[in-house]
């Protein structure tokens, strides 16, 4: 089923990669029903760098969530490269999250008892890639974050920017499309989180569709569409040619 | 593939169970005691169990065992102590045994008599067993060397004698016994053959030998005289010293009559028939009946109940020890929520997850178990050497104890895996 999924996905770079239709999401506590995201209707294209904004409880990471695979919505339709997500069991949607998209969080979300490289091959455990390969893999992205030289290294001997940075490296183990960042620098001083948003920018540039949640008007400005979400809906979408232009 | 995924996540649950290490040990000891003791208590029991068995079967199968007993006190109806004893079984008994029992193969009257022997300069006390020339039928004794009692030897009230390998040992040294004088009470009596109880490992033996010498004045072995010679020098009367009256005199026949009959169903129906006779003949309750096969037959039940008694402690031990692992492992779930939270977003499935969980329940259990194998086979040692018992270990006991143990370790880690996996991998995420 899964196999024949990832065969029906299309990446044309001319084609949305991501479309929701009407998309609702409703919690139910109880007796009433709390709607958290409202007739959502969005589409994104290969490649994309794109802002998500609003304020606080406005569904920004249900948002996130959503696109990543890790809810269902309760109405509507989200498509993935053209394929419908809501038939699709959780095996697959597992499977999905492992192969196509990589997840960056604002507390890092490390697992503290494995070392860099262990955490790094995370991903690509689960997509059944051998210790070998997958260790080497590490190493690379590692380096190519600039914590080389702290491979052995647990999450807790590490500063913020330094996690969020293995975090990175760890979104990127299965090549993924997709790189969705719900407030990366939101728990760093402005240093680090300039030096983030300094290799989140270089993976766009390299093609990568890159989706941010993000409070700060700044890094919003940065990129190439910002959607503003006010209680559960898009309120405006804003085009920037900033990026483009450089 | 799998065998790669299999290292990888055994990997990871040593590794975590190794932050946890004083909580992993205590949780795995639960699962040492549950399975050490089951293997523990049922070599016990089995060793128990067996050594009964053996020591039964050494009476014989076949045979029904009547031997005399002091009858209760008569001080009552006479108001005094009676100065002449004459109790026990008697030669008209056995003549009676034969003629009332069909199917009877032998008829052994024995005459028992503490004595001391006396060669050259050692001495010993020892048992005089006024025997027929039958008597290794209906025992284990084999002759190892010269001859038994024979016929002859009855019929002419001959001093000769047989004496036990124990016998050799305590009086002959070095010494070829055979054609050599013993020194019994007044008599001497020439030594024609050497037997040897055949079942007795010398194992036993030595145990036995050890409790004799325990007990004060207890015999070193057995000398078999014929039972014609035994009545004649010994006579039927024995003074026996006591201190509250002065002196008792008591007559007694024969301390032993042994019946044997061919055929096995024939037991039970034999033995009520001894019974009967003996009821109507012995006013006075002065016997005792002994029927090896009951015994065993008893010996059996008992042993089953007390291997379901024991096996049941023990399941439960391990038992509890499977809900204390069940317990921590809900803990460990519980703690690691937002761990499991980030895998999940990473691409584990939730069957990935639930073989982490399981893999370290595992982990627990299979070495508790092996541990557990380790001591319960020591204990059974311990036991043999210093509780003097001897202890059968089973290796169908080995099967069960690590079978319970990893069907403990899967069907109590089952629950805490499988919600770990069926937990919503956002909310797992937000998890403090
Ligand atoms: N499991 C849940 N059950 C009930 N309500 C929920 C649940 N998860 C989220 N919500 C509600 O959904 C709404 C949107 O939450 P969400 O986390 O998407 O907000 P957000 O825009 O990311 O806010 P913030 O900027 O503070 O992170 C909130 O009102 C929240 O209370
Ligand atoms: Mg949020």
């Amino acid at each position: 089923m899964i196999q024949q999924y990832h065969d029906n996905l299309n990446f044309d770079t001319d084609k949305p990669i991501l479309e929701m239709r009407d998309l609702c999401k409703s919690y139910f506590i109880g007796e009433g029903e709390l709607k958290v995201l409202k007739d959502i209707n969005l589409s994104i294209t290969p490649g994309e760098y794109v802002a998500i904004m609003g304020p606080s409880g406005s569904g920004k990471s249900t948002l996130l969530n959503m696109i990543g695979c890790l809810d269902r919505p309760t109405t509507g339709e989200y498509l993935l490269g053209g394929a419908g997500v809501s038939t699709l069991d959780d095996d697959d949607l597992s499977s999905i999250r492992g192969a196509r998209i990589g997840f960056i969080f604002q507390s890092f979300n490390l697992i503290s008892q494995l070392n860099i490289i262990e955490n790094i091959q995370v991903p690509m455990f689960y997509q059944g890639i051998p210790e070998y390969e997958s260790a080497e893999k590490a190493i690379e992205l590692a380096e190519m974050v600039g914590l080389g030289h702290r491979l052995k290294h647990r999450p807790t001997e590490l500063s913020g920017g330094q996690q969020q940075r293995v975090a990175i490296a760890r979104s990127l183990a299965n090549d993924p499309l997709i790189i969705l960042a719900d407030e990366p620098t939101g728990n760093l001083d402005s240093s680090s989180g300039s030096e983030i948003l300094d290799i989140l920018h270089g993976l766009h540039d390299q093609g990568k569709t890159l989706i941010a949640v993000t409070h700060d008007e700044g890094i919003a400005k940065e990129s190439e569409r910002v959607i503003r979400l006010f209680d559960g809906m898009i309120d405006k979408e804003e085009y920037n040619q900033k990026r483009n232009e450089r | 593939m799998f065998l790669f995924r299999l290292k990888r996540t055994l990997k990871l649950g040593i590794k975590s169970l190794w932050m946890h290490r004083l909580r992993s040990t205590l949780t795995a000891l639960g699962i040492i005691f549950g399975v050490s003791s089951v293997i523990a208590m049922l070599a016990i029991g089995e060793g128990a169990s067996a050594d009964a068995q053996r020591k039964i079967a050494q009476l014989g199968s076949h045979n029904i065992i009547i031997e005399t007993q002091d009858p209760p006190e008569e001080k009552s109806s006479t108001g005094q102590q009676q100065t002449l004893k004459e109790y026990g079984l008697t030669y008209n008994d056995a003549e009676r045994f034969r003629n009332a029992i069909p199917d009877v193969q032998v008829i052994v009257p024995n005459r028992r008599i503490p004595q001391e022997a006396q060669y050259r300069t050692n001495r010993a006390s020892i048992e005089v067993v006024g025997t027929v020339p039958w008597y290794p039928q209906i025992s284990t004794l084999q002759v190892q060397y010269g001859r038994f009692v024979s016929a002859l030897d009855m019929r002419y009230k001959r001093g000769v004698c047989v004496i036990d390998d124990q016998i050799v040992k305590a009086l002959f040294a070095f010494d070829y016994p055979i054609g050599e004088d013993i020194k019994l009470g007044t008599d001497y009596y020439r030594v024609v053959g050497v037997a040897k109880e055949k079942d007795d490992t010398p194992e036993t033996r030595q145990t036995a030998s050890s409790e004799a010498t325990s007990q004060a004045g207890a015999n070193v072995g057995t000398i078999y005289v014929p039972l014609t010679t035994a009545q004649d020098r010994f006579g039927e009367t024995n003074l026996q010293m006591s201190g509250t009256s002065g002196i008792t005199m008591e007559r007694v026949e024969l301390q032993e009559i042994v019946v044997k009959v061919n055929d096995l169903m024939q037991i039970i129906p034999a033995k009520q028939s001894v019974e009967t006779l003996l009821k109507k003949y012995h006013k006075k309750n002065d016997y005792a009946i002994t029927v090896p096969l009951e015994l065993m037959k008893r010996q059996q039940d008992i042993q089953r109940i007390f291997t379901i008694v024991l096996g049941s402690i023990a399941a439960i031990s391990l038992i509890v020890g499977g809900i204390g692992i069940m317990n921590i492992m809900l803990a460990t779930v519980s703690e690691r929520t937002r761990e499991i939270g980030i895998r999940r977003a990473l691409g584990a499935k939730k069957k990935d997850i639930i073989f982490q969980f399981l893999s370290e329940t595992f982990i627990l259990t299979a070495t508790g178990g092996i541990l557990g194998i380790i001591l319960g086979l020591g204990i059974p040692s311990l036991v043999e050497y210093y509780g003097n018992m001897p202890t059968v270990v089973k290796i169908s006991s080995i099967g069960w104890a690590f079978g319970i143990s990893s069907a403990v370790g899967i069907i109590f880690g089952l629950y805490p895996a499988y919600r770990a996996a069926n937990m919503d991998p956002i909310e797992s995420l937000r998890h403090e």
